[in-house]
């Protein structure tokens, strides 16, 4: 017996082994049969992680806040620059913005917003290429739990697998083992990104007859339930056609193997997104795009015509126009115009009740591609529709299609 | 008489202090978890199985090697979000086979070490992926030239490491 001592407590221990990795597969919570071991491991091992990288964030913004500040003028200045740029780039966004929220809340869609995030330090990995995991530096003290989602400034990062004290696992997005709903931004198809056993990010089971092209950017779908919708994953890199389907590969927006800080999503709210304006009927929104009639100049002979004038919605009203053609009326009239040949007599309607005040009579056409507002004017018997009407009586008004009055 | 390629000389016997015992692998496990978010070409070494091949070649007891390499691959292991277990199995037997083999071999010279650690680290990932593959059933990827790499860089490692570690040995 002595003899085959050595092999029957190597047969134990791998059996017992063996057994114990049966019940974890066997049942699917894993992670609560085997907690204890892992508490151990995890208070083991990560104060050590968390003091050193400590010590190197202390260091290192001792370094760069107080030794190494060559070039901060020249860096202020350019930052300066920057933000200007910026400035114009969100007034031109925020017009696009809202917009997009008038329609959204019409539609009756609802948005996950990010409410609250919390900042966390990585401090370790899994120290394994068959598990690519990583733990921060925040657990459930810190109000920390399982699924939430984790980002960073550059897009997505995984999500929390497992939450200890002062630590939680965050399981990378190329995990084999993780799935993320997707959306590509320009094709809008819509499927699951996963990791490959090398690590490699792909989107798989997308039907082959679908167009990607390398380079568009993947968006999260909100699918998975776990990341809000809109939240950059990364971009095409190749798309290579299958007999069915497509493979996909994506370059990860975040260098998922050089993370140091990221944002951990601890709160989100589904709400619809919030309107600006008071609450607008369709026929509201739609008049907005009704093209606009500028005034005639004031002279004693067109006195008696002054308010002759056609807009749509008096053309509307009067059944000048077709009321099916309200909404692209203003192309229509611009080329074709359909207007009775009698001048109508109608007081001047104010179109658009929500316009500024600072443009009361100005009304532009706005246009997917925004190109110049297009006009109708009333059409006397006898007579040519005038070619181009010029605004006398307010100078300072732009003319009318000008494309600096529409947004860009 | 055993037939072995050791003289009586070569065939010594060491122990390690508890704290070296507890510290070293522990220390090995943090490296390992640590260094490859600052260096990610580290990844492809494994240090806990150098440290397990090193106490158990210098101990030469298989059981002391077995449950050493089974320690410390559970500790691995409960590192990951995999099943318990996996890196365990592996390291047991790598734990096994490095204490048997180094009742045999002269394993203080640098080319033993150097043939040796290469073959532990193929059979270990022969086994772990074994294991994952029937057992767990992660579809994992096996390519020989990343393998084959790694083994030769954890043996040039291992050579490193197993000098400055010789150190730490104690004549039992």
């Amino acid at each position: 017996m002595g003899r085959y001592r050595n092999v029957s407590i190597l047969a134990a221990a791998i059996f017992v082994q063996v057994l114990g990795l049966a019940v974890q597969v066997k049942r699917s919570s894993e992670n609560h049969s085997s907690r204890l071991i892992r508490v151990w491991a995890v208070s083991a091992v990560t104060p050590l992680e968390k003091a050193i990288v400590r010590i190197q964030t202390g260091t290192s913004d001792l370094w760069h806040n107080y030794v190494y500040l060559r070039g901060v003028r020249q860096e202020n200045r350019a930052l300066k620059d920057q933000i200007e740029q910026l400035q114009l780039q969100q007034v031109r966004l925020e017009q696009d913005a809202s917009q997009a929220h008038r329609l959204q809340a019409l539609l009756g869609f609802k948005e996950q917003f990010i409410a609250k995030t919390l900042a966390a330090q990585v401090i370790g990995s899994s120290g394994s290429e068959q598990s690519r995991s990583v733990f921060i530096d925040k657990g459930s003290h810190d109000g920390i739990q399982q699924d939430m989602p984790v980002i960073s400034a550059s897009g997505i990062v995984g999500k929390v697998t497992a939450v200890f004290k002062g630590t939680s696992e965050v399981l990378l997005i190329n995990d084999q083992q993780s799935g993320v709903g997707v959306i590509l931004e320009q094709s809008r198809v819509i499927g699951v990104l996963h990791g490959k056993a090398s690590g490699a990010l792909v989107i798989d089971k997308v039907m082959a007859d679908e167009q990607v092209k390398p380079g568009e950017k993947i968006l999260t779908s909100g699918g998975d339930l776990i990341f809000p919708k809109g939240l950059l994953v990364g971009t095409v890199t190749e798309a290579e056609k299958g007999p069915e389907f497509l493979q996909i590969a994506v370059k990860p927006a975040t260098a998922l193997n050089r993370l140091e800080e990221v944002l951990v999503i601890t709160k989100k709210e589904e709400r619809q997104p919030s309107v600006p304006a008071p609450a607008m009927r369709v026929a509201d929104i739609l008049s907005r795009r009704l093209p606009f009639v500028p005034d005639k100049p004031v002279t004693p002979a067109s006195l008696p015509a002054k308010n002759t004038v056609a807009t749509p919605a008096a053309q509307q009203q009067q059944g000048s126009v077709h009321p099916a053609s309200a909404e692209p009326v203003g192309l229509k009239a611009a080329t074709t115009p359909q207007v009775t040949p009698t001048a109508v007599q109608v007081p001047r309607i104010s179109v658009n009740p929500a316009l500024s005040p600072a443009e009361p009579k100005r009304e532009t056409l706005l246009t997917p591609s925004s190109k110049p507002a297009a006009t109708v004017t009333p059409v006397m018997p006898g007579t040519k529709p005038a070619p181009k009407p010029k605004p006398v009586a307010d100078p300072a008004q732009p003319p009318i299609g000008d494309p600096g009055g529409a947004p860009q | 008489m055993a037939l072995t390629y050791t003289s009586r000389e070569q065939i010594e016997v060491y122990r390690f202090s508890l704290p070296v015992a507890i510290l070293v692998p522990l220390f090995a496990i943090f490296l390992q978890a640590f260094l490859p978010l600052r260096f990610p070409f580290f990844s492809i070494f494994d240090l806990p199985l150098l440290v397990v091949i090193f106490f158990a070649m210098a101990r030469r007891n298989p059981v002391t090697g077995l449950l050493t390499g089974a320690a410390i691959g559970l500790l691995q292991d409960s590192l990951t979000h995999q099943p318990i277990g996996l890196y365990g199995i592996a390291k047991t037997f790598v734990g096994y086979g490095a204490s048997s083999l180094g009742v045999k071999l002269d394993v203080e010279s640098i080319g033993t070490r150097l043939i040796v650690t290469p073959v532990f680290y193929v059979v270990h990932e022969v086994i772990y992926f074994t294991v994952a593959r029937a057992m767990v059933r992660l579809n994992l990827h096996w390519s020989w030239s990343h393998e084959l790499g790694s083994a030769v860089a954890n043996a040039v490692l291992g050579v490193l490491l197993f000098a400055l570690m010789d150190r730490l040995k104690q004549r039992a």
